[in-house]
């Protein structure tokens, strides 16, 4: 693949990125001179212990923090230049989350959560409806789309979360220990259902675990420790 | 509106709460709403007031009489248009609870002085062919279901101490709502041709009320009606029609500070309530705002939620309340003739509703704020 080959299917590119949190006078870096690059259609694994950075290099990367210094660029968009509101936009455009602990809301249903990105656009309701529905029965969840989360198990609940992130068709799917609440049955069929999204759908997928048995089901995964790259592992 | 299942399951998220709230609200809102009424029975009587018309009294006090002669000395002066006359008899009409007002008149320029007082032409006209006829307003004709042609007997304690009998004659109306129609007013003639006998008080009348040519002469004309009486054995005390009603309402002490200070404590106590209740339901969503923010809501729709939440919460509450008010209020006076304005006028509705509204934002505001300032990856941290 040419230089330019290689450029024109990135889809990530974190370049020296620092982050520093300060604590008092303290100050922490979390991450140092971290680079990346992430190519569309890749289910990237980011493994790590605690403490490493790999849920705030997520966060970067889905606009939901800046970077101290650094670049990050997603889809074209240098997200670190974004203003809050145009990062939320660029959010509800380009980004699908899902989280280890589903964050669903207790007061809605499954399809009224995996409605609420949808709200967000222009669509009509009928249209918001197809969508909704097309995205449950993605994760096998059509017949329980009237149901609230507090009645479905956590392997359901993680499903309606996975929903709710691919619902907009997003430009790039970030999960952040999807199966850390999980036992391995539910983490497995989660997992699946990860696999497919990238392997059927092409959809690029970066995955924050502590798990090796997860991380085995990307295509790449790459070590953080003390918020530097350290490692990489092709599958 | 496609975000208001997402606002209303977060007001049902905690449902004795959220009740208990809107209970608060509702019962402040009732509050409200019956203050309002009986300030607007008290002072209502200046906004219905003649604005050119003043009253003429005693200027000792109002139950001192002046005499009947000073009609047509008033009515040279430059200025006044017209001059009519009442008298305060205060009748009991079997009971002394059954308070209404009853005045001796001349039916003609006294129906011409108040065009407020509708009366049906063949009504007036039998009222000037029966000496002993009375005309009532319909409210106290319907209280005690009096109906024209019936003989009805009034004890007074001041005229004669015994007890009158009037033919009803006429009913009327208020041209306009809030009009007070729990008066009776008879025909003067025959009272001052039947005091006689007591030998007290003949020749003379309660006070005067005068209508000028010209509103904004108002002032001049009435100084120029007690300098016409000054230094006489009865001198005058001339002020606008409305001044002289908001004098009896002052009687019982400044009815508007007295309203506004409970309604301001109540509204401040409810203010604390709901803003403590929202600043509650906002921190324990905290990790739920941050979802939100997330997946791509701005800032300003967080806050927007935030507030849309509180102001539904005192819609509701402040809604319900203003309703239960006026359905309570609509009956109208529930005091038996004392309070004959008791109701709650649509401009205290109308102010009922923005006080909600702002109830809404206050309560919200700093929540919504909180909400703002949130940073995502930190909320995340929280769930």
């Amino acid at each position: 693949m040419s230089d330019s080959q290689a450029k024109n299917n990135e889809l990530v590119r974190v370049d020296n990125v620092e982050k520093i949190f300060h604590r008092g006078s303290e100050e922490i870096h979390v991450l140092s001179k971290l680079s990346l690059l992430v190519p569309t259609g890749e289910f990237l694994a980011l493994m790590g212990p605690s403490g490493s950075g790999k849920s705030t290099l997520l966060n970067l990367i889905g606009g939901l923090d800046r970077p101290t210094n650094g670049t990050v660029t997603v889809a074209g968009d240098r997200i670190d230049q974004l203003s809050d509101r145009q990062l939320a936009a660029w959010r509800a455009r380009h980004i699908g989350f899902v989280f280890q602990l589903y964050n669903l809301m207790p007061v809605l249903t499954a399809e009224r959560n995996v409605e609420l990105p949808l709200l967000l656009t222009t669509l009509t309701k009928a249209q918001r409806q197809k969508h909704v529905a097309t995205a449950l029965a993605m994760v096998g969840l059509s017949h329980r789309a009237k149901h609230y989360p507090r009645t479905m198990s956590g392997g359901e609940q993680q499903r309606v979360g996975i929903a709710r992130g691919i619902v907009t068709d997003p430009t790039l799917l970030l999960c952040d220990e999807p199966t850390g609440d999980l036992d391995r049955k539910a983490g497995d069929e989660i997992l699946n259902l990860l696999q497919a999204l990238n392997r059927e759908h092409g959809k690029t997928i970066i995955m924050v675990t502590h798990d090796p048995h997860a991380s085995a089901r990307a295509a790449r995964t790459v070590h953080l420790t003390k918020g530097q790259l350290t490692r990489e592992a092709v599958a | 509106m496609k975000f208001f299942h997402l606002i209303w399951g977060n007001l049902k998220r905690r449902k004795l709460r959220t009740a208990l709230t809107l209970l608060s609200i509702l019962v402040a809102f009732v509050l409200f709403g019956f203050l309002c009424a009986i300030k607007q029975a008290l002072v209502g009587g200046v906004e219905l007031a003649g604005v050119d018309r003043l009253v003429v009294r005693h200027k000792v006090s109002l139950i001192q009489l002046l005499p009947e002669a000073y009609k047509a000395r008033m009515e040279r002066i430059p200025g006044v248009a017209a001059v009519v006359h009442q008298t305060w008899f205060g009748g009991i009409y079997q009971d002394p609870k059954n308070f209404f007002m009853q005045n001796p008149v001349e039916p003609e320029p006294f129906m011409a002085m108040h065009p407020e007082f509708v009366l049906p032409p063949d009504q007036m006209k039998a009222w000037l062919a029966t000496r002993t006829g009375a005309i009532v307003g319909r409210n106290t004709a319907e209280r005690f279901h009096w109906k024209v042609g019936d003989k009805i007997p009034i004890m007074s304690p001041i005229w004669m101490r015994k007890t009158w009998e009037f033919d009803i004659v006429g009913i009327f109306d208020g041209a306009k709502k809030g009009t007070d129609t729990t008066s009776l007013f008879f025909r003067y003639d025959y009272f001052d041709e039947a005091r006689k006998a007591q030998n007290w008080g003949t020749g003379q009348v309660g006070w005067y009320t005068i209508r000028v040519k010209d509103p904004a002469q108002a002032a001049s004309v009435a100084q120029a009606v007690d300098l016409e009486f000054e230094n006489s054995a009865a001198e005058t005390k001339s002020e606008p029609e409305g001044a002289f009603v908001q004098g009896f309402a002052n009687q019982i002490g400044n009815i508007g500070l007295i309203v506004g200070a409970i309604l301001s404590a109540v509204f401040f106590t409810i203010l604390l309530v709901t803003g403590s209740t929202m600043s509650q339901a906002v921190r324990e969503r905290i990790g739920e705002l941050g979802v939100l923010k997330a997946i791509g809501f701005t800032n300003g729709q967080v806050v927007g939620l935030v507030l849309a939440e509180s102001c539904l919460m005192a819609a509701l509450g402040g809604g319900l309340g203003l309703g239960l008010a006026w359905l309570a209020t609509s009956h109208g006076d529930p005091t038996g003739g004392l309070l004959p304005l008791f109701h709650l006028p649509a401009r205290d509705l109308l102010l009922g509703a923005g006080l909600c509204l702002g109830l809404g934002v206050l309560t919200g505001i700093f929540p919504a704020m909180q909400a703002n300032r949130l940073r995502v990856a930190e909320a995340l941290r929280r769930m």
